[in-house]
């Protein structure tokens, strides 16, 4: 087991490698900084200057040694646009994407697994038809529109309804809840405790739970939901989809066959023989979809006025910061290969038919 | 069929069934694909918004009531934003008609839509067939050739795959420069590691029957056994993910183009009109509706259609996605 664990873990050692090296040629070999970032304002000199100042001047051998350095030590260096450093921008806008991400995976999982149960259940009932109709429509929209049209929809149509919405922002105006460490009286010895209370901090819904503020945790909950929706559409439609066929492929088996010969009622059949085989799969597409879902962030939170670390990509794009551009696609590149590890690994104890060899 | 075996003696069946056989014609991969095909409402229905849109694209100039690119101020009597004026539905006469209303810089919303299919679908298929050329060559080298050729360009595959598509994308961008051109440039590459595998997988089977073993003892040459005996029958599972391919680039590619990145102002496309009026959408909320719409309509048909060739293609896959 724990070979199998350790080798797993070795044998992403050079996909890792790869995604720092496709990043560094990207940023430094492919374009011109220079251009790509001052645009018509980049003449020779100017450049001359800029090349210096960021070392693109040095042999391209050098800046890569300088580069793995850097991110080996977590520093991505400093934005051009913000002159902040990277790593602690993105520190500080995580929580708001991270509670985003869960979000919009809680209602994909809670609305897509119990779908495709019921369309595999009922195939080919108009119940059936209907969902994969609608997931198909699911995963063909621009994440962006949706959430303009969710916006339109809750915040103006249904405006004055039980039902309206905020369209933008994580809490209302007026509405600053104080951290829960300064409200439990906590005093931080060391630096580091103190910026782990305020990342613990930020992430609104836990914060209002913490200091026990109902109405926080509602408001917070309601500013979320609009872009959880679409960010966590494309998830659903996939999830939904992958229930159904994999329901589909057990409740054809041999041992549900059995158990429908003894007797089991079809809700055993459906939830208790069934569902349990039928939910591996899912930890795969689930895993994948985190992917979308970081990539449906930087498409969203703009939308939805969120300072999440998407917002900060959109707005590095537009001002051309290649330097936030960049680490943000480490970042995720790496997050996706460890996420890909961790279902690889948790296989072993879901399914016990995995060889370990 | 059961009705008449139950009312009907076995032999006049047989001799049914008989007379059927002699009197079709040769049952090929692709006549019984297209039959599977055709069965299925779904895929239909992908093909027939699939076809209103293309035809949509090839006539764009007859159907556009406006230039795309034409600004109506001093033309018309209208004003930027202006919302749709559609004379069946009430709009007095005198008044010019706009079905889908006036844009932010007074161009005809409805025109630039149209033009808009002609862009989306030539996006679609230029990254996809780019993708496709250059990922059925690496699959197939790394395939047939195998050792550490094949090592070397999967793992490099691998690397590509790790990023998600629409993130590489971006960065691929940021660093050519935005525009159009390098915005399909970078979806094509994104594409490539999918089509790849597939082609590399197929191969990988396909390259130990024994029609393969009797041309290279017959002394065909590597690129000819590739080419000509491995490749045209590793080619359904590349249709189907070129199918859903199209609709995934198109996707991205309207991303891009929402991010800035791709096509530029004043082209029809329909993310970067959606990017332009989004932040009208409480007041001139049409502006922002109809690109997105066609958007989805495109994809959906693509991702029907990919669908519905995946069942059709491989009877295996049919029963599990079903």
């Amino acid at each position: 087991m724990l070979t199998f664990i350790l080798r797993r873990i070795l044998s992403s050692i050079p996909v890792l490698f790869g995604i720092l090296v496709v990043t560094f040629i990207l940023a430094r070999a492919l374009g011109d900084p220079c251009r790509a970032m001052l645009g018509e304002k980049a003449t020779p000199e100017v450049c001359a200057e800029f090349n210096r100042r960021y070392g693109f001047d040095q042999p391209i051998l050098t800046q890569f040694m300088t580069y793995m350095g850097q991110i080996a030590r977590g520093d991505f260096g400093v934005s051009i646009r913000y002159g902040r450093p990277v790593t602690e921008m993105m520190i500080e806008r995580l929580p708001t994407t991270l509670e985003l991400a869960f979000a919009a995976m809680f209602f994909a999982v809670l609305l897509g697994i119990p779908l495709g149960i019921i369309s595999a259940v009922r195939q080919n009932s108009s119940v059936d038809i209907g969902t994969m109709l609608v997931a198909n429509i699911g995963i063909s929209m621009p994440v962006f529109w949706l959430g303009l049209m969710l916006a339109y929809l809750f915040a103006l149509v249904l405006k004055g309804t039980p039902f309206q919405l905020p369209p933008s922002g994580r809490l209302s105006p007026g509405m600053s809840p104080d951290p829960f460490f300064v409200v439990w009286g906590l005093k931080a010895t060391s630096q580091g405790l103190t910026s782990i209370f305020e990342f613990i901090s930020r992430f609104n819904m836990l914060n209002a739970i913490l200091i026990w503020r109902w109405d926080v945790f509602l408001d917070a909950v309601k500013h979320i939901i609009l872009p959880a929706i679409a960010v966590g559409t494309i998830p659903l439609a996939l999830i939904a989809r992958m229930t159904r066929s994999s329901m589909l492929d057990v409740l054809g088996t041999d041992y549900i066959r059995t158990a429908r010969a003894k007797g089991a009622s079809r809700y055993s059949q459906v939830m208790k023989h069934s569902l349990r085989n039928a939910l591996l799969p899912l930890v795969t597409i689930i895993g994948l979809s985190l992917g979308s879902l970081l990539a449906g962030a930087v498409l969203t939170e703009t939308i939805f006025n969120l300072s999440g670390v998407g917002k900060i990509l959109y707005d590095a794009i537009t001002a051309r910061d290649y330097i936030i551009v960049q680490s943000f696609t480490v970042v995720i590149a790496v997050f996706f290969v460890i996420l890909n590890l961790i279902v690889d690994i948790s296989y072993i104890y879901l399914d016990p038919r995995v060889r370990l060899d | 069929m059961s009705e008449v075996t139950q009312n009907a003696p076995t032999s006049q069946v047989v001799n049914l069934q008989a007379e059927k056989l002699i009197s079709d014609k040769p049952v090929t991969l692709w006549g019984t694909a297209r039959r599977r095909l055709f069965k299925r409402k779904s895929a239909i229905l992908g093909m027939v918004v699939l076809s209103i849109l293309v035809f949509i694209a090839i006539f764009a100039p007859l159907l556009a009531p406006y230039d795309p690119l034409q600004v109506l101020i001093g033309v018309e009597k209208v004003k930027a934003r202006q919302a749709p004026c559609i004379h069946l539905l009430g709009c007095p006469a005198d008044q010019p008609q706009h079905l889908m209303g006036i844009d932010g810089n007074v161009r005809d919303e409805f025109s630039r839509v149209l033009y808009g299919a002609r862009l989306s679908l030539i996006i679609g298929f230029t990254t996809v067939s780019f993708a496709i050329i250059i990922g059925t060559t690496i699959g197939a080298l790394a395939g047939y050739l195998g050792g550490s050729v094949d090592n070397v360009l999967m793992r490099f595959m691998d690397v590509l795959l790790a990023f998600p598509s629409l993130l590489l994308a971006i960065a691929l961008v940021t660093s050519l420069g935005p525009g159009l051109t390098n915005a399909l440039l970078a979806i094509g590459i994104v594409s490539i590691p999918a089509f790849a595998r597939v082609t590399r997988s197929a191969i990988l089977t396909t390259r130990e029957m024994d029609f393969v073993a009797a041309s290279r003892a017959l002394g065909a040459s590597t690129s000819y056994i590739l080419f000509q005996r491995i490749l045209p029958n590793s080619l359904t599972p590349l249709i189907v993910i070129g199918t859903l391919g199209i609709a995934t680039a198109i996707l991205d590619a309207a991303a891009l183009s929402f991010l800035g990145l791709g096509a530029q102002p004043p082209t029809p496309e329909w993310g970067s009109m959606l990017s332009a009026e989004r932040n009208q959408v409480f007041t001139a909320p049409y502006l922002v509706v109809y690109p997105g719409l066609f958007i989805m309509l495109v994809v959906l048909s693509f991702n029907l259609l990919g669908d519905g060739l995946r069942d059709a293609l491989d009877p295996r896959l049919a029963m599990k996605s079903r």
